[in-house]
């Protein structure tokens, strides 16, 4: 996994919550900065996708490990 | 690009129907969205500082019962006392299990996102009630108000 900024565990938590944190730690990055989300709730495979597309913060990475979904968000 | 634009009427009282115009709100609100709701009729028990609100079996052959309970308890039996208590305490455990948010929580995150909420003034005359029992930051208005923001609204839903 690429570096990363910042982290937010997700994990345990369901539609639309992980959105949501992911949202708040951005509004409180840099532009250009990573964050990592780590989360367990499979729909946020494709929330994510869906955020970076609408919000325009890049989706770097995206990926499953140890049954934990990752992402990597680069603020735009 | 102009910002996109969400307006939702909720018109429902119970638990299991709360949830979907603080979901929908709060993440499009996440998505960059200006979003209003509109609540209404009993949708204003959304708008409760104490919410209790409660989820009912009566006339809702789709909510899949634990146990086998359908079974036990044809039509008639979800009219038994105690059964609305039972089903609201079943799915308020099932939901934290699961990770859903609370109520609570999803209303304030919009609220932190700026979703405006607005209560039909009528109606809350209609069912006397005290404006001072909702959460702060609520808007008394009426239909023609709804109608400046949803006019000009991407999507408009009625929940």
């Amino acid at each position: 996994m690429a570096d990363f900024d910042e982290e937010l565990d997700a994990s345990g938590l369901n539609c639309p919550l992980p959105i949501l944190r992911a949202k708040k730690a951005l509004a409180g990055m840099d532009a250009g900065k990573v964050l990592h989300i780590i989360a367990t709730d499979p729909g946020s495979v494709k929330d994510f996708e869906a955020f970076s597309k609408q919000t325009g913060n890049e989706l770097i990475e995206s990926k499953e490990e140890g049954g934990k979904f990752h992402f990597l968000i680069k603020k735009a | 690009m102009e910002q996109k634009k969400l307006a939702i009427i909720a018109t429902k009282g119970t638990l299991d129907w709360a949830y979907p115009p603080f979901i929908l709100g709060s993440t499009a609100a996440a998505l960059g969205y200006e979003v209003e709701i509109f609540f209404t009729f009993y949708g204003l028990q959304l708008l409760k500082k104490d919410l209790n609100l409660k989820v009912s079996p009566l006339g809702n052959p789709g909510m899949p019962m634990p146990m086998g309970m359908d079974k036990w308890f044809p039509v008639l039996g979800l009219a038994l006392p105690g059964m609305e208590g039972m089903m609201t305490s079943m799915m308020k455990k099932k939901m934290a299990s699961k990770g859903v948010a609370s109520l609570e929580e999803l209303r304030e995150l919009c609220q932190e996102a700026e979703v405006r909420f607005i209560a039909c003034n009528m109606t809350v005359e209609l069912f006397d009630m005290d404006p001072s029992e909702f959460v702060d930051g609520i808007e008394l208005a009426g239909a023609a108000r709804f109608f400046e923001f949803a006019g000009d609204s991407d999507i408009c839903m009625y929940m």
